[in-house]
């Protein structure tokens, strides 16, 4: 038979609808409405997993969020998702979920023999027992401690769902849709704010739902659906459930995770499962409730043994009893409410335990006034509880289920996200939000301590009209729906004073009272230590119903009053959140935007392989048919634009328009070397420090206008030299005329480089300009025009020491360019060549880049020390001079060549001296850069060594103990090619 | 955190970058007689408040002004925001 | 215009924009658009003012508006600077007329293939651009641009229509990356229940 504890009637669920699920391979039947929990408990099923550490067997305590012990592995596959709370998974058709944590079946576990070996498994026990031998700590204790450790298991496999990121602005931010928050959004959307209702449920009305309470007299559900429907016809309140606000950050900022599709069987095609919003709130208002919290006592641990506000959600709410015969354990008025409320459901009371002597009596049930529950029985689930009654006697209670009250904890987590402390407030004895409150939030309801159902009604509206207030907005408070107002009515109580047994305080991570009295014991008594060191409130529920009760017992222990003790730090997510919904679309392809040069899709074409440089993909090389190894391709490719003409993408160099009547003086401030002079029609190279000397890009300057240049800059610099210019122009030198603007993308800019190139570019370039030596030289630029008139930019300069020249046009016609060049130079050789033959031909000519300028080198180390304008003030130039900044022996830039042309040389070896020692006390330099040169016919590096200048010549060693070569390299100036530089003056 | 633009009103910090203490604003003169001991200090030296603090962002996802931005270091509270070439023509820098 | 051999590729790569309708949204890729930032001198601002008011028909907006008419658009970008747009098959010499208005007064850069332009209009709009930008549009009334970050790229959006139509620039290398970002999105929104003032 199905559904064994389902109530008669009543509920918020669809009972004319079926759904079907299993729990560890067996099929159950729900309803719609039902969470896995009240699906399971309606079915008889009170064991849902076990425990942490001592594998005991543990049901649900809570009703929602705040569950520490029901715990399961829900759906399959690649959607298997571990450690899903049972209490808030919305019950769909066809659900599967598992157990966790147990081997070989739920109901029989092998580790459940770590609960016997408990006296030593007790808090420290890994700080005292896996001491010694210090190796066996990897190889042994760790593997073992996290395979009987732990919950669920991960899939492994990759996430088949896709995750949202959104942003959303508000005037209100209402944190919970119970009372307070409903009539907080209805106060503040009638008046036109725009109002976000976020409630982590998937039913809006918080504990309404769970409860018998009438307002104006007709059931709380009606005055419910009222408000929701209106909220609904306002335009400018946003109502979202299944909406979880997990943190509050600076200046209004909330995080919230929305489960779009979590109560779906799978997302629908292009449905996010997650969203995770960022909240832009002017005002917020924490409607969040509270949780109530348990007692401690002997063995209160066992399926069966709930929060009593639990055990009265589940038959109000879902018709679900825990047990036919019921008991409840309280220190307040609330647990009388649980008993009542079952009663009426036609459960049988077994009796309330209340611990106050002057307990409130019931003509229905019995009530034991001044009486503790010591004891509990029940191997997977509870058949009884021991009553020591108020003469002293001891009474046994045969119920399958207990409600245990301990009092209610406002949700103050928000409240301390930035920092501040709640207050204790011995009315309620619970912490109540302080009085430094993240600005902008304010509190309503039973989150700020106010428990009765009026009270939440009237601060939720009033908080509202504060709110506006603040902002302008008039607004006035809606008639609000009489209800019960009643005092809290609680006596402080936190655990029963027994030896025997143990009482649970953390149920997720296995801590008990007589941890808190062992840490209390080892001196581990600050809240801060009595955490780590029993792990207390650090499981994955962050110990919503545990923290409390073991600070009143640390309280007790030290001699403080509880709020002396403090809390420990709340802090975001206030639940769980998937790494999947913070990564959002950041995954795999989408980790990051890709940048495509203009030629890509001819590049393509042309078989290119592509490689990453920052967030741009060039093409790396263009290998031919028959070419089996890339450096033959890359060989090639040098060897053609040495001895004929190549073409290669330039593109992503950093390009910056610099304009105004005091562009050159900028310039000549920016570089450490003069720009002032340059001539119209000329382009000059320029180094840029950092202003503590260091070397921090290098590019080129072309002065198009007197009051026009443009800027090149490193690929990966481009971004940051932009941001410096514009420090300098705003922060330093605020009246200079001149104006900066990126356009990196608005031109494609090709490299034409090799002796053939003035000939290749004669066929594409217009004849209206004028190319040879003498009206084109070396450092020349024009604008000019190409291929029969389209515009287009012409700079005279080398990267690779040959006759180069690179041609810009706009970015919508490189393509076309880059076809035009390859079909005009077909006859001259014309070659497509890629970053590693850039890189290959420049450190031929021994031109500096990325792995030399790294911000750890200077000037002078890149032998342009004579650059440094002494005769202006310019970014870096002062502290450039300090002698020292080369290092004890000054660093300089070099050639390496191996002894043995044979031999590799390997970017990242040291340089040593011949006959040293291989020390560190021995190092006298490093490999920056290599490459197999091919116009060399061997390996060849470029590298700093100490006094490198003078040591032209000298064989060193080049090694890399990391890859095993000690190589013999010559010292030579660091120009393999055309060192006099007659190639590109061409 | 909300960075309060003087022109263009709240927007997120993260489409801005973070420089530092807005005492870089007040660069030496690299021509003068004690030009390296006040590079230095420029270079190297920074004040680390618990409390109000000046310091600079760039709104580079925004309208690339630089930002002189007041916070409090300890609260996250932003006192005041303001465009850098005001702050820098306060203080007499000019070209 | 240049009588060139050379045929221009869109920023998507193709010759013909690309443009993709999902759920009520459209979203097209606009290549037709000249672009040239103008940025003013220091000391000229009536000069400016006035010499590109000439050209372009309408004062130049103050911040985060647009201003249009007839072929012209111009939008304020950073302080003293704004982008002109234009039709590009007939302004694609943009940044000459432009300088040769304002001459001295202000700096002209062609910005035309700096940027891709989508052009995003429906019902969802609003909730395609919430799952991208930290931008607050429902507050943002038409003729005005707002720059920001969307899938990390700095753009500018600008609203066309409250609510329903919307212009996205975005670094043209990037297009693919940025289409994609907005088709994704779109693609999300496409199921949500509600749109958010």
């Amino acid at each position: 038979m199905s559904q064994t504890n389902r109530l008669a009637g009543g509920g918020l669920i669809d009972r004319s609808r079926v759904l079907t699920f299993t729990f560890d391979g067996r099929t159950y039947q729900g309803h719609p409405g039902d969470t896995l929990a009240s699906a399971l408990l309606a079915n008889g099923v009170r064991l849902m997993g076990r425990s942490f550490k001592y594998h005991r067997p543990r049901g649900p305590l809570s009703a929602g969020s705040e569950e520490p012990n029901a715990l399961v592995e829900l759906r399959d596959g690649a959607r298997r998702e571990p450690n899903t709370r049972a209490t808030t998974a919305e019950l769909f058709d066809g659900l599967t979920a598992r157990s966790q944590n147990r081997w070989p079946s739920l109901r029989f576990d092998a580790l459940a023999v770590n609960d016997r070996l408990s006296t030593f498994l007790t808090a420290g026990f890994y700080y005292k027992t896996f001491m010694w031998p210090r190796s066996f700590w990897e190889k042994v204790y760790e593997p073992a401690i996290r395979k009987a450790a732990g919950l669920g298991r991960l899939s492994m496999q990759d996430d088949p769902d896709v995750y949202d990121k959104g942003f959303l602005h508000c005037d209100l931010l209402v944190i919970g849709a119970g009372p307070a928050g409903l009539a907080a959004a209805l106060t503040a959307g009638r008046a036109g704010a725009r109002v976000i209702l976020a409630d982590e449920d998937f039913r809006l009305g918080g504990r309404l739902n769970a409860e018998t309470l009438t307002l104006d007299d007709a059931p709380a559900a009606d005055w419910v659906a009222a408000i929701l429907a209106e909220l609904a016809s306002l335009p400018t309140v946003r109502v979202m459930p299944r909406t979880t606000v997990v943190g509050a950050f600076d200046h209004g900022v909330y995080g919230a995770v929305e489960r779009v599709a979590d109560h779906l069987p799978v997302p629908e095609p292009g449905m996010p499962r997650q969203i995770l919003w960022r909240i832009y709130s002017r005002r917020a208002l924490l409607c969040a409730g509270a949780t109530e919290r348990p007692i401690a006592f002997a063995d209160n641990d066992r399926p069966g043994i709930l929060q009593a506000g639990a055990l009265r959600a589940y038959a109000n709410r879902w018709g679900a009893a825990v047990a036919r015969r019921v008991a409840v354990f309280t220190n307040s008025d609330d647990g009388h409410r649980t008993a009542r409320d079952l009663h009426a459901h036609g459960l049988e009371i077994a009796a309330v335990i209340d611990v106050r002597s002057d307990a409130p009596r019931s003509p229905d049930y019995e009530v034991l006034a001044g009486a503790q529950v010591v004891g509990t029985a029940g191997r997977l689930g509870l058949t009884g509880i021991t009553v020591r009654t108020a003469d002293g006697g001891t009474r046994k209670v045969s119920c399958g289920a207990l409600g245990v009250s301990g009092g209610w904890n406002p949700a103050v987590h928000l409240t301390c996200h930035q920092g501040a402390r709640p207050r204790w407030d011995a009315a309620i004895a619970a912490f109540v939000p302080g009085p430094d409150l993240p600005p902008g939030l304010a509190v309503a309801g039973a989150a700020a301590g106010t428990f009765s159902t009026a009270g939440a009604l009237r601060e939720g509206a009033a908080g509202a009209l504060a709110a506006l207030a603040d902002l302008g907005v008039a607004a006035t408070a809606p008639a609000l729906p009489r209800a019960e107002d009643a005092p809290a009515g609680i006596t402080a109580f936190w655990h029963v004073a027994s030896d025997a047994g143990r009482a649970w305080l953390d149920q997720q991570n296995d801590v008990t009272v007589k941890d808190v009295k062992l840490a209390h014991q080892e001196g581990f008594r600050a809240v801060e230590h009595l955490k780590r060191y029993t792990t207390l409130g650090m499981a994955t529920d962050q110990g919503k119903t545990s923290n409390m009760g073991a600070l009143a017992i640390m309280a007790e222990l030290t001699g403080k009053p509880i709020p002396e003790v403090g809390t420990t730090m709340f802090r975001p997510p206030y639940t769980p959140v998937a790494l999947g919904t913070l990564a959002g679309r950041s995954r795999g392809d989408d980790f990051r935007p890709r940048r495509l040069t203009p030629t890509h899709a001819w590049a393509a074409e042309q078989g290119a392989v592509f490689v990453e440089v920052g967030t741009w993909m060039r093409a790396q090389y263009f290998p031919r048919p028959g070419e089996t190894h890339w450096r033959q391709t890359v060989d090639r490719e040098v060897l053609a634009v040495r001895s004929a003409v190549g073409v290669c993408d330039v593109t992503t160099l950093g390009k910056i328009d610099v304009q105004g009547t005091d562009a050159a003086s900028f310039l000549d401030r920016i570089y450490c070397n003069g720009m002032a002079k340059l001539a119209v029609g000329r382009v000059r190279y320029g180094l840029m420090l950092r202003e503590d000397g260091m070397a921090k890009d290098d590019g080129t300057a072309a002065r198009l206008a007197e009051d026009h240049f443009v800027v090149t800059t490193t690929t990966a610099n481009a971004v940051a030299v932009f941001r410096h210019m514009e420090f300098c122009r705003q922060c330093l030198w605020p009246d200079l005329d001149v104006q900066v603007i990126s356009t990196t993308d608005a031109w494609a800019q090709i490299a034409v480089a090799g002796p053939r190139a003035r000939d290749l570019l004669r066929r594409v370039v217009d004849p209206t300009t004028d190319l040879s030596n003498d009206a084109f030289p070396f450092m020349a630029c024009a604008a000019v025009t190409v291929c029969g008139g389209l515009r287009a930019r012409l700079f005279r300069i080398s990267f690779s020491g040959e006759l180069a020249y690179e041609l810009a046009v706009p970015a919508r016609y490189g393509d076309a360019l880059v076809r035009a060049l390859m079909a005009a130079g077909a006859d001259l050789g014309v070659t497509p060549y890629g970053t590693e033959a850039l890189g290959v031909l420049r450190i031929e000519k021994g031109h500096a880049a990325g792995n030399e300028i790294n911000g750890q080198t200077t000037a002078r180390m890149l032998g342009l020390g004579r650059m440094v304008s002494s005769k202006k003030d310019s970014i870096g130039a002062v502290l450039s001079r300090r002698e020292a900044l080369d290092g004890p022996v000054p660093l300089r830039l070099v050639g390496l060549r191996p002894v043995n042309p044979a031999d590799p040389v390997v970017a990242g070896a040291h340089l040593l001296a011949r006959g040293a020692p291989t020390t560190a006390a021995s190092d006298e330099g490093w490999v920056t850069s290599a490459a197999f040169s091919p116009h060399v016919g061997s390996a060849i590096g470029l590298g700093f060594l100490a006094g490198g200048e003078g040591r032209i010549g000298e064989i060193v060693r080049a090694v890399d103990p990391l890859g095993g070569t000690d190589v013999a390299v010559e010292v030579v100036v660091p120009h393999f090619v055309d060192p006099d530089g007659e190639k590109l003056r061409a | 955190m909300i960075i309060p633009h003087p022109l263009l009103g709240p927007r997120d910090a993260q489409e801005f970058v973070y420089l530092g203490d807005a005492r870089l604003i007040d660069r030496p003169d690299g021509l003068a007689e004690d030009a390296a001991d006040a590079f230095h200090d420029y270079a190297y030296l920074r004040d680390n408040p618990a409390g109000e603090h000046q310091e600079l962002w760039y709104h580079e996802q925004g309208d690339r002004s630089w930002l002189v931005v007041t916070r409090d270091t300890v609260t996250h509270r932003i006192l005041r925001a303001e465009l850098a070439s005001d702050v820098a023509r306060a203080q007499g820098r000019s070209r | 215009m240049p009588d060139h051999a050379l045929l221009p590729l869109t920023a998507l790569g193709a010759r013909t924009p690309r443009v993709d309708s999902v759920g009520g949204l459209t979203i097209t890729e606009v290549p037709d658009v000249a672009l040239a930032s103008l940025a003013c001198r220091r000391g000229c601002d009536a000069a400016l003012a006035a010499t590109a008011e000439a050209l372009l028909g309408v004062a130049l907006p103050p911040v985060a508006g647009w201003a249009g008419t007839g072929p012209y658009g111009v939008f304020w970008t950073g302080p003293g600077q704004w982008m002109v747009e234009a039709p590009y098959a007939t302004h694609e010499d943009l940044p000459d007329r432009l300088k040769a208005v304002v001459d001295d007064a202000g700096s002209v850069t062609e910005q035309s293939d700096a940027w891709v332009r989508f052009d995003v209009e429906g019902e969802h709009a609003l909730a395609l651009f919430e799952r991208l930008c930290a931008l607050d549009l429902g507050r943002m009334p038409a003729a005005t641009v707002q720059r920001t970050a969307i899938d990390h790229l700095g753009c500018f959006v600008q609203c066309r229509e409250a609510g329903r139509r919307y212009g996205a620039y975005g670094p043209r290398s990037a297009a693919a990356s940025l289409h994609h970002a907005l088709l994704t999105a779109a693609r999300s929104v496409s199921r949500d229940r509600k749109v958010f003032p």
